[in-house]
């Protein structure tokens, strides 16, 4: 072996040594952080951070700034239908074979005044046209125009109780839970997010009332958060003091599987 | 920049120094060069960057593909990573798109092993926090550590402006740019001073320090801040200066692997103008300067140092 390849070997040698350092290095971190991603003392420290985001664009964003509003000439040609797109059970078929004439949204809880309204109820109530831009927690975003009643007026009307903090929202599409198919969306909302004027039960998109794999007959928009906040097929709206003891406890379908429940960002 | 009395943090016998190369095998002596504030936020920031970059990714993976404007346009997408299957619907070919153009990215990008099965996935698991593609968790690490980031630069930027840091170490003076051309030579030939010149950055490092600092770190903040509904709702002329959630989306991640570019980059600099020296000064403070003190002290050498 002459001394240039001698040399030549030696240089592969050290590049595959710092390759394999570099590579050894690398999986030692993702171990590491893979680990740390399951230590509860680690979850918890997640959940103050969540805290802080929260607490954070509160002070900014407050109860009653506006999220951004387009044009008609802004609206996506092909709007993404995420998540449930029919939820296919018997009783729901029942209500696209009627149209969804009996369909009925109660709104009960800590509330002294239980509602349980029909869909011409909810048309009969003042409208609000907005068109907005639909985020995704996956990262992309489509625009469309959604029409419906404000969930503000739903919600004085049920008149809740001071204690009431949270507005949780039960859905009418089966989710399966590690197995057990008795599971069905749900979501929740803080009051405030509830009232805000862009938050509505809405039952039209883009002039047409609402398609299945867009929440048919009603679903909620809250323009501030992500799509997930946004539950399809509401059935009952549950006025509450505290998340622990629905389901998971962690306040929505996706967040009993570990997404954070605030989801503004 | 000071000069104070050297003593390096650990005795090693002069001769061993040697050996191993961490210091000069000449004549020279010890320079204060990085305070300890700047030492401690520059290893924060690496962690950040790493973790940030990594989990970023793993988000990514969730919808591996980037837009300009507003909204997805999803028959059109400015890049995408995307798997092809065979006539067996088994993963055979990793493909990236950008605009009309197609890459074969087998094995890296689009498709990658996990459990050494071909698996449709933008990044590949090595690249991203967590290993396997979990959204929820990658986005929790991502905006626990951007946190982080954003506190770690604000304490920098009050400091920096406070001491004087950046007006006299960081920003370029005329003479600076009237070296330039010549500096890009030398950094070419890959010759780099070590002697009194090594006291101060040199113009190509303030230029690329100010631009990372100062464009590239507001810029990934502020369009990460973007992609929040809530902070579009708060701050409407967020998505209005980007033009749009999705083109903010997408300067995010040319930002992101522009400070992976400014990593490779830093790291081949440091290598090649002297690893431990360096890798000593930015941990301990301490950088071995070749020859005698004051050797050079009235003015700066012309046209710089290099030995």
């Amino acid at each position: 072996m002459s001394a240039a390849n001698l040399k030549e070997a030696s240089m592969t040698d050290r590049r595959s040594f710092i390759a394999r350092a570099l590579a050894g290095a690398s999986t030692l971190f993702l171990t590491g952080c893979y680990d740390l991603s399951e230590k509860r003392w680690f979850t918890h420290f997640l959940g103050k951070v969540e805290d802080l985001t929260r607490t954070a664009q509160h002070l900014f964003a407050g109860p009653h700034t506006l999220a951004p509003e387009y044009t008609k000439a802004d609206i996506a040609p092909v709007f993404r239908a995420n998540g449930t797109l029919d939820p296919g059970t018997p009783e729901y078929q029942k209500h696209v074979a009627n149209n969804f004439q009996d369909w009925r949204v109660t709104v009960s809880g800590l509330v002294d005044h239980p509602l349980s309204l029909s869909m011409a109820d909810i048309r009969a109530l003042p409208a609000r046209t907005q068109i907005t831009r639909h985020d995704c927690v996956e990262g992309w975003s489509c625009i469309g125009e959604w029409t419906g009643a404000p969930l503000a007026l739903i919600l004085a009307a049920a008149k809740p109780r001071p204690e009431a903090r949270y507005v949780v929202f039960y859905c009418a599409d089966p989710m399966t839970v590690e197995g057990d198919p008795e599971h069905f969306y749900y979501e929740s909302l803080e009051l405030s997010e509830a009232a805000h004027p862009q938050t509505i039960l809405a039952y039209q998109m883009n002039g047409a009332d609402l398609a299945v794999a867009h929440g048919a007959p009603v679903r909620i928009r809250a323009e501030r958060q992500l799509g997930y906040k946004q539950p399809k097929y509401v059935e009952r709206i549950v006025l509450v003091d505290d998340l622990k003891s629905i389901e998971g406890g962690k306040g929505g379908y996706w967040e009993d599987q570990g997404y954070t429940w605030y989801g503004g960002i | 920049m000071t000069v104070q009395t050297a003593k390096p943090l650990l005795q090693v016998p002069e001769g061993v120094r040697t050996a191993l190369g961490l210091t000069p095998s000449g004549p020279h002596y010890f320079f204060y060069r990085h305070k300890t504030l700047v030492r401690a936020a520059h290893w924060i920031n690496a962690v950040c960057l790493a973790v940030l970059l990594m989990s970023g990714l793993n988000i990514f993976n969730a919808h591996p593909a980037l837009y300009w404007g507003n909204g997805s346009n999803f028959d059109h997408p400015a890049v995408m990573l995307g798997a092809l299957a065979n006539n067996a619907g088994d993963v055979a070919q990793g493909v990236t798109m950008i605009g009309n153009h197609q890459f074969n990215t087998t094995g890296v990008l689009g498709a990658s092993k996990v459990d050494g099965q071909l698996t449709s996935r933008g990044f590949p698991s090595w690249a991203t926090l967590p290993g396997p593609n979990w959204l929820a968790m990658a986005r929790q690490w991502h905006f626990a550590f951007a946190w982080l980031l954003v506190f770690n630069a604000l304490v920098f930027v009050i400091y920096g402006v406070w001491s004087r840091h950046f007006a006299r170490d960081l920003a370029p003076t005329v003479k600076d740019l009237a070296h330039l051309p010549r500096e890009i030579a030398d950094h070419a030939r890959l010759r780099f001073p070590h002697g009194e010149g090594a006291r101060r950055y040199n113009a190509l490092q303030k230029l690329a320090y100010c631009f990372v600092i100062f464009l590239l770190g507001p810029l990934i903040v502020l369009t990460g801040l973007t992609m929040s509904p809530t902070l579009d709702a708060a701050f409407p002329v967020l998505p209005w200066l980007f033009g749009g959630r999705q083109t903010a989306r997408t300067i995010h991640f040319i930002c992101a692997f522009s400070f992976f570019g400014f990593f490779l980059v830093h790291i081949a600099m440091v290598m090649l103008s002297g690893s431990w020296n360096n890798l000593r000064s930015m941990i301990t403070g301490w950088y071995a300067i070749c020859g005698q003190r004051g050797e050079h002290e009235r003015g700066e050498p012309e046209g710089g140092e290099h030995d």
